[in-house]
């Protein structure tokens, strides 16, 4: 038996969407080529750009393709910075590590100021408009987080970073699926997706850059996506990306309500339980997709394998290299370490089957009486 | 109960030792669970930790095997309680040795409740000891292998701690150990020993410690003659009985460590290791453990350092969690170093010496 409950970390890949791949792959000739074979490689990859970017109501030149949004984040990030030493940057402190620690490089040699959250998650807008200054150059903000599934009130955000004339970087990646993304109406500069968090292949992410903003290439060598992203498309991944763009934003409503029940039933089957936890953040706040959980009476690292060793792969925090479990900084940033160290990530897609919430509640019921019974709870 | 109904978890190094421990359980045909234990925070100038490769070689060995395997993190365990203990120890200028710690603390118990509370019902390891279980008797033995025998670092073990631990390598030689390996085409069948203490690695032990705790340079004194033999770099970077580093010689032979003066910050130092100044004949030690009860007068052998031979002793209980260890004579019995006491191949049990005598006299310079 095993229950995967961990579709924030990443999907599999849908079948559809893999056999259009089989179905495409003789597509196979260079986008950049003279010849009839690169061209048609080219209609093919372009006819993927101009459909997503339909999606996201933007132009299909303000979408650029990368291998990953960890590397779309970098882009946008250190691209903006580059060549302009002693620039003022804001993030927030419960962003996605390939933001967090993107700008934790940054502080080398530029200015870098973070905004608090609270204990729902949510950014403190007064502290962020205080902190915004005439120079500041970049604002990235995590549309729904990662871990909490907490939803940013995007649209203020907007608004009081624009009137400072800052740009604005939205980490979108966990919010496509569950949120419509108009890209016009978020007045955006810079907004990131990945695929493989949307039933695509991992190994492809986009960025969009709204028309005429300066962005400093970090990867040269070609004049691929407007001389934005060089290296030769990789048209079959983006066909697929542009499938998965497409599922989701079409079954959006359905999806959250089947996720919606997914993540109420958890929660009732872990009171009827019995089992001790507590909410992390506040469920009036975030999407369905994810629900954290704080459990006092055992911690994370030894959850996580207990679970494991009972076939539910959940998660929580990050691992290090040595396999053990780094404490969530986004549960840190809104409680403490002591209730970081305890909580348990468990993210859900529509494809979960509501049989196996009331198996997950069970088993942790399981552990937590023979925990119990054994005393190993104080 | 057949074995498959048994779960084992091996605490797994990423050495070979370990590696074997886990496929020889698996061939016994129990249900084992490979964990990793992560104790020291040791990242390099490259940001690269020795912990991620042997990590990393744990997942070789148990993909190749076919076991589950994780990894837990007891680095704040094992600061709080070896570390601390650890450096503790040198301030007061005794030789403490932190593996007998880390097998009571860490591997014995802070992991032993981790693997139990995932339902295991033994921890194994790969130790060099035997330990027989029958029924509520528990007794541990050398390992076979005498040159590789491992209790020493094994005595504070208690029964109840005992009774859930397998050390199925004990029965084998070291050379049978890396056979094995070859025959089990196991990724780390070539892997060099560690050697050292593990938060420690191949580093410097002097700059080492030196980053933790203050060196304090002194005057080196023959404890014979009163003559000053020039400069220490350090109490606490010398053990009784040392001969290496202390960068003075002369006629009459070398010169080793003979005890410290805390108070005065000087080290005593002898000519030839046949003087009188680090032989004694009895011994105080606490932190008594005694794996099964004993009686208030008993005869053993004993062992006052890893890999040194065995000498017969008398063994008085004082009650207190002291014992007085009797003997003919040793050569540099160090305080903060364990006594161990066998019965033939049983482990009796052990405690650390706290101070040493030569026919009732009290050696205050073997610190």
């Amino acid at each position: 038996m095993s229950i995967y409950v961990d579709y924030a970390a990443t999907t599999p890949i849908d079948e559809k969407i893999m056999n259009s791949m089989l179905e495409n792959a003789s597509k196979f000739g260079n986008p950049s080529s003279i010849h009839r074979l690169g061209k048609e490689a080219k209609a093919f990859y372009e006819g993927s750009r101009k459909n997503i970017a339909k999606r996201l109501n933007a132009q299909p030149e303000e979408i650029i393709f990368t291998s990953s949004a960890t590397e779309a984040n970098n882009q946008v990030i250190r691209g903006t910075v580059q060549g302009k030493i002693g620039a003022h940057v804001i993030t927030t402190k419960t962003e996605h590590a390939s933001v967090k620690e993107t700008y934790a490089d940054l502080e080398k040699e530029h200015e870098v100021t973070y905004v608090d959250v609270d204990d729902k998650g949510l950014i403190n807008l007064e502290q962020l408009k205080s902190q915004l200054r005439d120079d500041t150059l970049l604002v990235s903000i995590i549309l729904v987080n990662n871990e909490t599934g907490t939803i940013q009130p995007i649209k203020e955000i907007s608004k009081i970073v624009k009137e400072k004339g800052a740009l604005l970087h939205i980490d979108a990646v966990q919010a496509f699926k569950y949120l419509p993304i108009d890209v016009t109406d978020l007045n955006c500069d810079f907004l990131t997706l990945s695929g493989h968090k949307l039933y695509a292949p991992k190994g492809i992410g986009l960025l969009y850059l709204k028309s005429n903003t300066h962005l400093h290439s970090l990867i040269t060598g070609g004049s691929q996506e407007r001389e934005r992203r060089a290296g030769t498309e990789n048209t079959l991944f983006a066909h697929a990306f542009r499938l998965a763009i497409e599922e989701a934003d079409d079954n959006r409503d359905k999806n959250n309500q089947i996720i919606a029940d997914l993540k109420q039933s958890l929660i009732e089957a872990l009171e009827a339980e019995g089992v001790p936890f507590e909410i992390n953040g506040d469920i009036e706040l975030q999407t369905s997709h994810i629900l954290n959980l704080y459990f006092p009476w055992t911690e994370t690292e030894y959850l996580l394998t207990a679970l494991d060793l009972n076939g539910i792969y959940a998660s929580g925090g990050s691992a290090c290299n040595a396999g053990t479990v780094i404490p969530s900084h986004v549960i840190t940033a809104m409680y403490d370490e002591a209730r970081s160290n305890r909580s348990i990530r468990f993210s859900f897609s529509e494809k979960v089957d509501k049989n196996d919430i009331t198996q997950i509640a069970k088993v942790l019921n399981k552990i937590y009486k023979n925990l119990n019974d054994s005393g190993f709870i104080n | 109960m057949s074995n498959k109904d048994i779960t084992v978890v091996v605490g797994m190094s990423g050495g070979v030792d370990s590696s074997v421990t886990a496929k020889l359980l698996l061939e016994q045909g129990y249900n084992v669970i490979g964990i990793f234990m992560k104790n020291w925070d040791d990242t390099d100038e490259f940001g690269v930790c020795t912990a991620t490769e042997d990590y990393e070689d744990v997942r070789l060995v148990a993909e190749e095997i076919g076991i589950p395997y994780y990894s837990v993190n007891f680095e704040k365990e094992y600061y709080d309680r070896v570390f601390q203990y650890f450096l503790d120890e040198y301030k007061k200028g005794r030789t403490p040795n932190p593996d007998v710690m880390c097998n009571k603390e860490i591997k014995f118990k802070a992991f032993l409740e981790h693997a139990m509370k995932l339902g295991a019902d033994y921890v194994a390891t790969g130790h060099y000891a035997r330990v027989e279980h029958d029924g509520e008797n528990v007794r541990m033995l050398r390992g076979v292998d005498n040159n590789k025998d491992q209790t020493y670092f094994l005595n504070q073990l208690s029964k109840e701690q005992l009774s859930k631990v397998l050390f199925p390598l004990g029965e084998l030689e070291k050379k049978d150990v890396r056979e094995l390996a070859h025959k089990y085409d196991l990724a780390t069948k070539d892997k060099k020993d560690s050697t050292g203490i593990c938060f420690i690695g191949e580093r410097d032990f002097k700059s080492f410690l030196s980053t933790y705790l203050p060196a304090n340079p002194g005057r080196m004194v023959n404890l014979e003659t009163g003559e000053d033999k020039g400069k220490h770099d350090g109490l606490m970077y010398y053990t009784i009985g040392q001969r290496q580093g202390l960068g003075i010689g002369g006629d009459g032979g070398p010169y080793f460590v003979a005890g410290k003066n805390l108070e005065t910050n000087e080290l005593y130092v002898v000519q030839g290791d046949s003087s009188d100044k680090l032989n004694s004949t009895s011994l105080l030690a606490s932190e008594v453990n005694f794996i099964n009860p004993v009686k208030d007068t008993f005869q053993a052998t004993a062992k006052f350092r890893y890999r040194q031979k065995d000498i017969p002793v008398t063994v008085k209980v004082l009650g207190d969690d002291k014992i007085e260890v009797s003997y003919d004579s040793a050569s540099a019995v160090t305080p903060g170093q364990a006594v161990v006491l066998y019965d033939g191949d049983t482990v009796i049990g052990g405690a650390t010496i706290d101070s040493v005598y030569r026919d009732g006299e009290f050696l205050e310079y073997l610190a």
